[in-house]
């Protein structure tokens, strides 16, 4: 019974705080509830016996990319978003492009929840495709990792590379001479 | 309730209870080797040789006049010097501080002296401590001041810098112990080289402790790292619009973080309880453990107030070509040497 009352607890905390991440018009507090939701997430983790994946989360996440998106926030000074005329338009009577948006969270809310619907007819728990402990030992998950992933793992590390090196080629500003 | 649930929570009450002594206490200390180093007294005329005077610092503090000013933000600027503090504290709740003892034979089941043990205790630290950054990020932002956003900015900045090297220069210290759990790591180094050197990974990883010790130096925003408040630059930094005791929470939040930051530091690297056989027999190895932070602490604040702060660019500098790549080399070096012998 307790592991309910923490999962209901911990979960409303996460789509709560995400929720509010959009509905911000101070981008500082938007980061802020992200935090706040990354924590949440960190929290089920805990209860789905994996506490190096909430450790990895917490550290990754809320310790090191939101201090960088809070430093950017800071750095560029973002004031409260103005509300146009337009943003206080029922978002599909909006012009434009918005409206396309509008259209797309529609398709994207749709899918999620026949995402969701299909979940609950899966009868097998997602560990036990791996070996049940494979999530919750270090040791377990690093050769699963570096073994049977290899392959995902360093593409994504490249791809991540690639991202960087790019954002340093945009970033940089043309030499005037 | 059993005696020993009893004795395990009021060991977590004593944690506590020496944290917040440990702030007080390091502030005494400070003044003193500060006015050593000086050559004058330091406080010395409340109690005797100025041993009450953190108490009439605090009292002083908790009676002054709580300020906000007019464009701080309400909710952000009251939450940052919790979040600091909370941070600070629950950093500590798994780094263990002594062996495993029954209280001079009176329990039957040995308990541990220290807050929770979890198999992934010094990521925990290491997560917990990244968090404490926030405080001093949000303080500087909310303040809506501009000397407050440049230290908000730059403590950002630094943490990030820095916790690279830290957490990589902990990474060779887990490679050697094969383990994430701050009581095993310590209770590898029990044993002696050819019987009298400690088996202690500092000699191990001589480049790694001193990685871990600067980087330590820059995550805590002690000097000659304190670029979040160089008053010569900034006024007060960070927490130039607070005051009272809003304003007490962050060279607490600081003071505490720095106990955190020997305490581990011991572990990893000094063997933690072990070293001093007399003592264990007794069940006193908590002592050996207090002696190690103490010596870490004073060279923390001789530190401070023997070397001059650096310039922020050679902060950064230093950290990202230096420091960085010195302990991914310290990494490298060692995971393969520990590849070569256990092959």
């Amino acid at each position: 019974m307790p592991e309910v009352v923490t999962f209901y607890l911990l979960a409303g905390l996460a789509v709560v705080a995400s929720a509010l991440v959009i509905g911000q018009r101070n981008p500082m507090y938007s980061v802020l509830l992200l935090i706040v939701s990354f924590a949440a997430l960190a929290g089920l983790y805990i209860q789905l016996d994996a506490p190096f994946v909430a450790v990895a989360q917490i550290i990754i996440y809320a310790g090191a990319i939101m201090v960088l998106f809070l430093f950017v926030v800071m750095l560029l000074n973002a004031p409260q978003e103005d509300a146009a005329e337009w943003d206080r338009a029922h978002p599909l009577r909006r012009p434009g492009i918005a409206r396309f948006g509008a259209a797309l969270a529609v398709v994207l809310i749709l899918q999620l929840a026949y995402a969701l619907m299909r979940v609950n007819g899966l009868e097998a728990p997602v560990g036990s495709q791996t070996g049940g402990a494979a999530v919750s030992s270090v040791r377990e998950l690093g050769r699963v990792l570096f073994d049977r992933h290899a392959f995902a793992f360093e593409a994504t590390s490249i791809l991540i590379l690639v991202a960087m090196v790019g954002a340093v080629v945009l970033a940089r500003r043309e030499d005037p001479s | 309730m059993d005696l020993r649930v009893g004795v395990q929570l009021a060991i977590i009450g004593l944690t506590f209870f020496m944290l917040i002594n440990a702030s007080a206490l390091l502030v005494l200390a400070e003044r003193k080797i500060m006015g050593f180093m000086q050559q004058r007294y330091g406080p010395y005329l409340v109690g005797p040789h100025g041993l009450l005077q953190p108490l009439a610092d605090i009292l002083k503090l908790l009676m002054k006049e709580e300020l906000r000013p007019k464009g701080a933000d309400k909710w952000l600027f009251t939450l940052a010097p919790i979040l600091s503090v909370t941070a600070a504290f629950a950093a500590f709740a798994t780094v263990p501080w002594g062996a495993e003892t029954t209280l001079f034979g009176l329990l039957d089941e040995p308990v541990r002296l220290g807050v929770a043990d979890v198999n992934v205790g010094i990521l925990v630290v290491f997560a917990i401590t990244s968090m404490g950054v926030y405080g001093i990020v949000l303080a500087g932002w909310a303040s809506n001041s501009k000397y407050s956003l440049m230290g908000g900015l730059r403590a950002a900045a630094q943490m990030i810098s820095y916790e690279l090297a830290y957490a990589t220069s902990l990474a060779a210290v887990i490679l050697l112990a094969g383990s994430l759990s701050l009581r095993e790591i310590v209770d590898t180094q029990a044993s002696t080289w050819f019987g009298f050197i400690p088996r202690w990974y500092v000699f191990l990883q001589p480049l790694g402790f001193i990685i871990y010790v600067i980087a330590g130096v820059a995550e805590t925003n002690r000097a000659p790292f304190d670029f979040p408040e160089a008053e010569q630059e900034l006024v007060a930094g960070y927490n130039t619009e607070y005051s009272s005791v809003r304003f007490a929470l962050f060279p607490q939040a600081e003071y505490i973080n720095m106990a955190t930051m020997s305490a581990v530091a011991t572990d990893l690297y000094l063997g933690g309880w072990h070293g001093i056989p007399f003592l264990d027999q007794y069940g006193l190895s908590w002592v050996t453990f207090l002696l190690k932070v103490g010596a870490i602490l004073f060279g923390y604040i001789w530190m401070r107030w023997t070397l001059p702060r650096y310039r922020y660019d050679q902060l950064m500098g230093f950290g990202w070509k230096f420091l960085f790549p010195a302990s991914v080399l310290n990494l490298l070096v060692t995971a393969a040497l520990i590849l070569y012998f256990n092959a």
